[in-house]
């Protein structure tokens, strides 16, 4: 039988502003049986998308699709004039585009907006499309799909709006349907319900599909093929299991290797002296109220403790406050309630009323390196501000300095004459650390400064991480949203939610149970780099949950309308207690730790 | 990227705009030395000259060479105006870099004040101002800066606004630079682009005043002429299609339409080189 879709030597080249021509993409091949899924992996720059939007007979502006043929159900969609394209997208090829949010338009319902493929095309009528897609919600696990059609975008989570999109595309029973990276944007606990509702419905229907994504392990649960590209070239193609178990390419060794973060650095020992304490910390944003209680409560009674030279990480999903603590101990947002003190002396948490020198010894390196460089500014002159400002160091022993600073992340010395925005990502989270360097801190706040890389390029910025702390004994207070960074990189791991601190403990004690509900979700909903991971899923990771932030009685335990294994009658009447295990481990939680442990390791695989 | 290498990828509207520019800033500069007679000379028998070799824009009302009296006018005009809107813009920026940067109590009353000048009309405000202190041409440059300043506060309060919520002024904060580094340093080089297009509307803006208050017989004083005061005395050729007046307008015309132009391809690619 003929294979539903067949693309060879495609070739896509873009105009640069500059005037010359850049290959995007070059001599790319493959075949995609009926019902098939193939996944397209690579980094950014890779060209996925790129060969994605392909199928779609649609290039990028600036783009041209060179040469090559793209046949899809028989369609040579290369040859297509406007008005067969037209025929084409939303009906023989769907798109499932990265970001739900964006693709949405906040002012029609979101039933409008997914039937009108079907309106424009006249493959049903009103009524008929209705009723289909209420099916398709329902197939799709969202919450009362006779209803959900009637609300606005906003008023539905990411994760649901991940999943309506799917609706959206499937609406016209598409041929091919394209995915490009679905599930980046989501927290990993969104992401394994967006992935079941995906598979369920790819694997009910039939549908053939192709799956853009950087994330090996989550292609070995919803791929049947993989083709690997890199810099605009196929480098390996096969199946899930000869890619990841058998790779044959230099290039695909390294992406299997990256998606595995490796423990660096060992361990170190508790006992040595604190060099920044964080207690009762009570933050938020918004109008103060009567007892200076900000409106909007981000962390609620939040202790830490750094020991000089360790690294603590930081971990919750989006909107549990982990960037707000980082920004209190950064003094960019005042705390409300209690105290932090840094090397033994309190440490105001307003900017105004802080010392030079307190500046210098912490520095925050935030997240997005492509926002936080000054783009008027050249590399030199970026690096050289903290030297001066700080040490006094101008002409020719900052520019010593300057050169020291980027060989010490690793960058060439011709980079600083450059400006951020020729530079690569990569690069600029470099410059972004070095920067913080630039000011020989003891302490380093890392918010989320791999989480914007590509799988390899963040492994390269760990290492990095690693290697400064050994040579240079600065701490880190390291802030992620995913467990296995933190647990490569951190001695001990914090879990936050809701601005609560669930579970802390060290390395060691935090790869195995008992842990707290939410840390047990949160670390079960990491995909593992393993086919059939996401079949073998626990049940009690399964229930469909509502999102965080629900209003809750003061006190009580935030988890409580997520929790599996919630005791009715003790979870939500009295705040949950604290349990502190031998070697400082602690959980907040009302169920006995070993009746979690048992729990726990009964269910996991 | 080099300027010149700019100006060779600069699009066709763009460089037509350039050369109007150029023309006409080069006219301000040096026309008083190219007129063929004074700009006050009666110098022909025939009011509402035709065009003709010795008079190649005609002549005006009283006889006087009107290509003469163009090119003192365009001095006028050109300078003054960019006088006025490099001090509006200028002023403008540096007051919004102040609200923008001290935030709180200082940015609202800043904010609330200029938007009480907005809400007076330019036009009514310059002819308050002449009726006051009678016309020259520094209380004119005063009158103009005056009126375009809180625009050009708006503009470009709203850019350092957006600028300073982005991340590299929050790790300039966390790093503990005082205000002014972060206005002047941080912020500033990243709004220049749209700042300069809206001085290029700025002065146009400036040069439609001043030609207005001329054609009212309030600016700029005779026997001296900008090209607002030549349509207005030309007023009555009009009706026999005279090029004393049609000429004047015609060059208020080009160079409001030029500056446009390399406005608008300017920031164009500004924006584009951004994204």
């Amino acid at each position: 039988m003929d294979p539903l879709v067949r693309v060879e030597g495609l070739r896509i080249t873009a105009r640069k502003p500059t005037g010359e021509a850049a290959v995007l993409v070059d001599d790319v091949g493959f075949e995609i049986p009926k019902g098939e899924v193939l996944a397209l992996i690579g980094e950014s720059g890779s060209g996925k998308t790129t060969v994605a939007l392909s199928l779609l007979g649609y290039a990028r502006p600036g783009c041209r699709i060179e040469s090559g043929r793209i046949v899809v159900d028989g369609i040579d969609v290369l040859s297509l004039d406007d008005e067969g394209r037209y025929g084409l997208r939303g009906r023989k090829v769907a798109y499932i585009a990265q970001s739900a949010a964006a693709a949405f338009n906040p002012m029609k319902p979101l039933m409008d907006q997914v039937i009108e493929a079907a309106l424009i095309h006249g493959t049903a009528t009103r009524a008929a499309a209705e009723a289909k897609a209420v099916a398709l919600f329902a197939d799709l696990a969202l919450p009362d799909p006779g209803g959900i059609g009637r609300r606005y975008p906003h008023q539905v989570s990411g994760g649901q709006l991940q999943r309506l999109m799917a609706a959206m595309a499937l609406i016209t029973d598409p041929g091919l349907v394209v995915l490009d990276e679905p599930t980046t944007a989501l927290d990993v606990t969104t992401q394994i319900e967006v992935l079941r509702a995906f598979r369920a419905v790819v694997r009910d229907r039939g549908a053939t599909a192709v799956y853009v994504s950087h994330d090996l392990a989550v292609v070995a649960q919803m791929a049947d093929r993989i083709v690997v590209l890199n810099g605009g070239r196929a480098r390996e193609s096969g199946t899930v299991d000869q890619v990841i178990n058998h790779p044959r390419d230099e290039y695909t060794r390294r992406l299997v290797a990256a998606a595995a973060p490796q423990p660096r650095g060992e361990p170190r020992g508790a006992v040595e002296t604190p060099l920044l304490e964080v207690r009762a910390l009570v933050a938020g944003y918004g109008r103060l109220d009567r007892d200076g209680l900000p409106a909007a409560r981000v962390l609620e009674d939040i202790d830490l403790t750094i020991a000089r030279g360790a690294a603590v990480g930081v971990i919750g999903e989006s909107g549990c406050g982990k960037t707000t603590l980082a920004r209190v101990i950064a003094g960019l947002v005042p705390a409300a309630r209690g105290d932090v003190r840094f090397d033994g002396q309190p440490l105001p948490t307003d900017l105004r009323h802080r010392s030079r020198e307190q500046f210098r010894r912490i520095q925050i390196v935030f997240q997005n390196a492509d926002t936080v460089l000054n783009p008027a500014h050249s590399i030199e002159r970026i690096l050289a501000r903290p030297l001066a400002f700080y040490r006094g160091l101008r002409g020719e022993a900052a520019r010593a300095r300057i050169a020291q600073l980027l060989d010490l992340v690793k960058l060439p010395a011709s980079v600083a004459s450059r400006r951020p925005s020729e530079l690569s990502g990569g690069q600029k989270q470099r410059v972004n650390l070095a920067r913080a360097l630039a000011a020989d801190p003891d302490l380093i706040l890392c918010d989320e400064v791999t989480s914007a890389l590509d799988t390899v390029v963040g492994a390269a910025i760990l290492d990095l991480l690693a290697d400064l702390r050994r040579e240079l004994g600065v701490s880190y207070l390291f802030i992620s949203h995913d467990i296995s960074t933190v647990r490569a990189v951190c001695d001990e791991v914090v879990v936050l939610y809701a601005g609560r601190k669930v579970d802390a403990g060290d390395r060691a004690a935090m790869g195995h149970p008992p842990f707290h509900p939410y840390a047990d979700l949160l670390i079960a909903s990491v995909p593992a780099l393993r086919i059939g991971w996401l079949d073998a899923l626990p049940r009690r990771l399964a229930a469909s949950l509502p999102p965080v932030g629900e209003a809750l009685d003061e006190g009580l335990c935030p988890f409580l309308p997520r929790c599996a294994v919630r005791r009715a009658g003790r979870c939500d009447t009295t705040p949950a207690p604290k349990q502190v295990l031998p070697g400082g481990r602690e959980i907040l939680c009302h169920v006995s730790l070993d009746e979690l442990a048992r729990i726990q390791s009964g269910g996991a695989a | 990227m080099s300027a010149v290498a700019r100006l060779a990828t600069l699009p066709w509207p763009g460089r037509i705009g350039l050369a109007i520019v150029a023309f006409w800033l080069a006219m301000a500069a040096f026309g008083g030395f190219l007129a063929p007679h004074d700009v006050g000379a009666i110098v022909s028998q025939d009011v509402f000259g035709a065009f003709s070799a010795r008079h190649p824009l005609g002549t005006d009302y009283l006889g006087r060479d009107m290509l003469s009296r163009i090119l003192h006018g365009s001095r006028f005009t050109i300078g003054l105006a960019l006088a006025a809107a490099l001090a509006a813009s200028t002023c403008g920026t540096a007051i919004a870099l102040v609200a923008a940067t001290a935030g709180g109590w200082v940015d609202e009353a800043v904010s609330r004040v200029m938007d009480a000048f907005i809400s007076i009309p330019s036009k009514m405000l310059a002819l308050v101002m002449v009726a006051a202190f009678g016309s020259s041409p520094a209380l004119l440059i005063l009158t103009a800066a005056l009126s375009y300043t809180p625009g050009a506060f708006r503009i470009a309060r709203a850019l350092a606004v957006n600028v300073r919520t982005l991340d590299f002024v929050q790790a300039a904060r966390a790093r503990g630079e005082g205000l002014p580094y972060i206005a002047a340093v941080e912020i500033l080089p990243n709004m220049v682009n749209p700042m300069l297009a809206d001085f290029g509307l700025r002065f146009v803006f400036v040069v439609l005043l001043l030609s207005g208050m001329s054609f009212l017989g309030l600016g700029v004083q005779p026997p001296d002429a900008d090209l607002g005061s030549l349509v207005r005395e030309n007023i009555s050729g009009l009706f026999e299609g005279a090029p004393a007046v049609i000429v004047p307008a015609a060059a208020i015309a080009t160079l409001t339409v030029g500056v446009n132009m390399l406005i608008d391809s300017v920031s164009g690619r500004a924006r584009a080189v951004e994204a």
